[in-house]
């Protein structure tokens, strides 16, 4: 039901990205953390710079729940964001992006508006 | 008897709460619904979370077979379009008939529309229904600038949802000369406005729209003042507008302005008629959120089932978070002076406004805002709900208590009546959930939630729920345990007992056997320090790799920026020029800021994450060895140059020194453990600051524990006196294991000593006269962690796999992160300042 143009980017092979972990890939000039969630069999992408102090470094944070909520918790400051909905879950900082994520033939796509 | 029938028009959130309520009351009504939408009941309240990632279906109300497992007719898709009073019949678009004994109007509203010339063109929306936004979405694929006519709570939600489309630039156009004029004043809204501004969203008050420009699709906005707005969108979102036009057409009631009258059983001028939600018009008052909504559900359903239930009006208090800034109104929150007193508070350096108002006696709160901080809403709302007088200084409502004895928040919940309203999404009261608590055992959230209902709809009580639970808990005398976190409802030492007579391994498996959910950045480095501390496994390991914090997942300190610092150990700070020349060769090729520690080492920052097993493989075939600088663990044991060269020296401090730190080098611990060994009374190395430090006597040495410089300063104190060199380390392995076993997570020792009780007179006498008699265990344990070390990064070098790990990009391993910038300072490298957001 729901068809865009989205444009889906090839990220890396499935054994490429880590467990129950992040890594970063480049898309161009900008950074994109995914994540692959294997205790919950999910992936999840978002923006890698986290808006509290402006630092590329949300792949290298910690994955984990609040709830059912999947979440991502910043290296720097432990500012943690939902992995769902890229909303900011502990204090007033704006909601990070989020991507929608395939796995196809053992490649990772990450998909991209426009 | 015959089976009474209902017919509902309408399935929004209120028709579908209403077939919740009746059903809840009586299961022998036949309830028939005709929906316009071709979707069954979804959650409005939270729209904008679809460009967000969630689908029709999680926003969805109910699963599919709801309403044939609760035997209700449901036809989407077909609005009724006819309603005969005479006969008791309704007629549908798709023709059907069907008869009613009740008949439920919940018909809602449709934006209002103003009327602007060019209104029909294309590109200009309105945001109400799941298939709006699905034409927002597809409009947005091929618009750089988008503007949303309307600044209010909606026109809001709407600007956010434009943002998430990533449009280059949104405009929010408001007539009147603030935002939210209905829920805040204009200083509320002047701080509203520079936070949003901020966030990159353009904001105009006292904008009229004359016209929408553009030969067929919208181009731009001209205003009454002349200007222009260059846009290729426009959602408007002015405000709401019953739905009354099928309830008119059938000759019942509705008011001048829109609304069908009710009575304060919901019914209308015809009793057999009741109207529920935004379509209905009580006491002059259509009500546009979802509480009184609900509420005004459950008065209907109250009505047919014969109960007297009434509806009273509602409060419309809101609290809500609009992109990322908390929002919050409560009571009345305009009154003022001669009617009241205001306490006003501003900070723009933190954007955050409140506002209260007192009753001019002072002793009651009447209402307020609060913009960019509202954790206080709550509390707030229950003292204007139960007219709970207010403490002396009422600023401290919003300021907190400065000092003196405070009214804790628990004393501010025990003060609540039992009948306090505490959800008012689902009418909830603090008796029922208090009742919970205590009778059905409900001790969470998630428990609370399924029993009473309480904080399923906006979510907005669920800290006040919270610390209800805990409240009662310790009220009825059960002992709440300083639990790790949510995925592990038990004490550290608890979890590193299960942990040690389970023999778990890995962060799976104690997760699995231990604890609940996915785990969280509490839990994991908790979990993983314990596995250190038991086991002395390789901590990159697959499966507790990523459970480690991130300097031991990539074994050095993150700093500013994003890069990395390297220490090697330099035991007892004793290093030949040869290492010294490595360390200056290293720093040099790899472009590295260095820097004397205070534990006696060199630092090295500025290392980009690609070049840290680079930067080891030449230190590690240089003979250093990982220092641990990244880990909770024992950094570094600092000492005196002792009797080999000073005059005054009693013993060869150095070597005792290097004896304790490769002994005890790469021990996990519930915190950072500090040493040092001093040779003589001076104490040049301030061994009294250490976790564990040692002092020369004539006779031995002097092991003083559990002292630590920091924040909090705070001398070590004697443990044992005069003893010789196995014996003090002897003591210092019982001392550690039992630090190690017993602390609290993130506990220093001194922090440890001063919460235990008997204090350093029963630490003594579990480490130097064996009390427990688990001497003998913890120093074999201690051996067995000894003989286990293994120099990390040795280990992490030899591993292609974990090498792999230490590239910035997935996809482009050769690549540096090319947003790390440096500043340059005294001829070396600085970290380029935080950029603020």
């Amino acid at each position: 039901m729901i068809e865009t143009t989205t444009n889906w980017f090839a990220a890396c092979r499935v054994e490429d990205a880590v467990e129950n972990g992040g890594v970063c890939v480049k898309c161009g000039d900008d950074q994109i953390a995914l994540f692959y969630f294997t205790r919950r069999n999910e992936w999840y992408a978002t923006q890698n710079l986290c808006p509290h102090r402006q630092q590329m470094a949300l792949s290298r944070g910690m994955i984990g729940s609040a709830g059912e909520d999947p979440k991502i918790a910043c290296p720097f400051h432990k500012k943690t964001f939902s992995l769902a909905t890229g909303e900011c879950l502990s204090g007033d900082e704006c909601a990070i992006q989020t991507y929608p994520v395939k796995v196809e033939d053992g490649l990772v796509y990450i998909g991209l508006n426009n | 008897m015959k089976q009474e029938k209902i017919v509902i028009i309408g399935n929004g959130m209120v028709g579908y709460k209403f077939c919740e309520k009746i059903i809840n009351k009586k299961s022998d009504f036949n309830l028939v619904i005709f929906g316009e939408e071709p979707r069954r009941a979804y959650d409005r309240v939270h729209l904008t979370e679809y460009f967000n990632g969630k689908t029709a279906d999680d926003l969805s109300l109910s699963t599919e077979d709801w309403y044939t497992q609760q035997g209700i007719t449901l036809y989407l898709n077909d609005p009724v379009k006819e309603i005969d009073r005479n006969n008791k019949t309704i007629h549908s678009s798709k023709g059907l008939t069907v008869a009613y004994d009740y008949l439920i109007i919940a018909t809602g509203s449709a934006p209002f529309v103003p009327d602007i010339p060019g209104i029909n063109k294309e590109g200009v929306f309105v945001y109400r229904t799941i298939d709006d936004l699905d034409l927002i979405r597809d409009y947005a694929t091929h618009a750089k600038t988008g503007a949303v006519l309307g600044g209010g709570l909606l026109g809001l939600e709407a600007a956010k949802a434009l943002i998430d489309l990533n449009l280059n630039e949104t405009n929010v156009i408001e007539f009147a000369p603030r935002l939210m004029p209905r829920q805040i004043d204009s200083a509320g809204s002047g701080m509203l406005q520079s936070k949003l501004k901020a966030l990159g969203l353009n904001i105009y008050t006292n904008k009229g729209t004359s016209s929408i420009e553009g030969t067929d699709r919208i181009t731009s906005l001209k205003f009454n003042d002349g200007s222009e707005l260059k846009t290729d969108m426009l959602v408007i979102s002015a405000g709401i507008r019953p739905r009354d036009e099928l309830a008119k057409l059938s000759g019942i009631e509705v008011g001048t302005r829109g609304g069908i009258i009710v009575n304060e059983y919901m019914q209308t001028n015809d009793s057999s008629i009741f109207a529920i939600g935004e379509c209905a018009l009580f006491d002059h008052n259509v009500y546009g959120l979802i509480a009184p909504g609900y509420e005004m559900a459950e008065v209907a359903a109250s009505k047919i089932c014969n109960d007297t239930k009434t509806f009273k009006g509602f409060d419309m208090s809101t609290k809500l978070k609009l992109i990322g800034v908390d929002v919050a109104s409560f009571g009345d929150p305009f009154t003022t002076e001669p009617d009241a007193r205001t306490i006003l508070f501003e900070d723009s350096h933190k954007g955050i406004y409140k506002r209260i108002n007192i009753s001019n006696d002072g002793k009651y709160l009447l209402g307020g805002i609060l913009i960019g901080e509202a954790e206080a809403y709550n509390m707030l709302l229950q003292t204007v709900n139960n007219k709970i007088a207010i403490p002396p200084n009422p600023e401290d409502l919003i300021l907190g208590s400065r000092g003196g004895s405070a009214q804790t928040e628990n004393a501010g919940l025990a003060g609540l009546p039992d009948d306090a309203l505490i959800c008012s999404c689902e009418g909830i009261s603090k008796g029922s959930i208090c009742n919970a608590v205590t009778e059905d055992g409900c001790e969470s959230i998630d428990a609370i939630k399924k029993c009473t209902k309480a904080g399923t709809g906006c979510g907005g009580c669920i800290p006040m729920v919270k610390d209800l639970i805990l409240h009662t808990m310790k009220q009825n005398g059960k002992y709440v345990r300083n639990v790790v976190c949510e995925h592990f409802h038990l004490s550290r030492q608890e979890l590193y007992d299960l942990i040690k007579i389970h023999n778990l391994k890995n962060y799976e498996q104690v997760l699995d056997n231990l604890g609940k959910g996915d785990g969280c950045e509490v839990c994991k480095p908790l979990v993983s320090s314990l596995l250190a501390s038991l086991w002395n496994d390789m901590i990159l390991k697959k499966g507790n790799d990523t459970a480690q914090d991130s300097n031991d997942r990539f074994l050095a300190n993150i700093q500013k920026g994003g890069t990395y610092s390297v220490v090697p150990r330099i035991p007892g700070g004793e290093i030949t020029p040869e290492k010294l020349v490595i360390i200056g060769q290293v720093a040099e090729k790899y472009g590295l800021y260095t820097k004397i520690t205070g534990g006696q080492r060199i630092d090295m920052f500025g290392a980009h994450l690609s070049d840290l097993p680079l930067i080891w493989e030449e230190l590690i075939n240089a003979g250093f060895e990982s220092g641990h600088a990244y880990g909770k663990a024992l950094r570094t044991v600092k000492s005196c140059v002792g009797s080999t060269w000073c005059r005054f020296g009693l013993h060869d401090s150095v070597s005792y020194a290097i004896r304790i730190e490769e002994r005890y080098r790469g021990l996990r611990a519930p915190h950072k453990l500090k040493s040092a060994v001093s040779g003589c009374i001076r104490e040049c190395a301030e061994a009294q600051s250490k976790d564990f430090g040692i002092i020369a006597t004539e006779k031995g040495w002097n092991l003083y524990v559990c002292g630590n410089g920091g924040s909090k300063p705070q001398h070590a104190l004697l443990l044992a006196a005069d003893v010789d060199s196995d014996t003090c380390i002897k003591y210092i392995d019982r001392f550690l294991m039992f630090y190690i076993r017993t602390a609290d997570p993130l506990t220093r020792t001194a922090p440890w000593l001063n919460k235990m009780e008997g204090g350093m007179e029963y630490l003594r006498n579990v480490v130097v006269n064996d009390s427990l008699g688990m001497a003998e265990q913890w120093e074999l344990e201690m051996q067995a962690l000894v003989d286990s070390y293994q120099c990390e990064w040795k280990t992490a070098i030899e591993d292609p796999e974990i090498r792999k790990r230490f590239n910035h990009f997935v996809n482009a391993p050769e690549e540096k992160d090319p947003s790390v910038k440096f500043d340059e300072m005294r001829g070396q490298k600085k970290a380029a300042d935080w950029t603020l957001a």
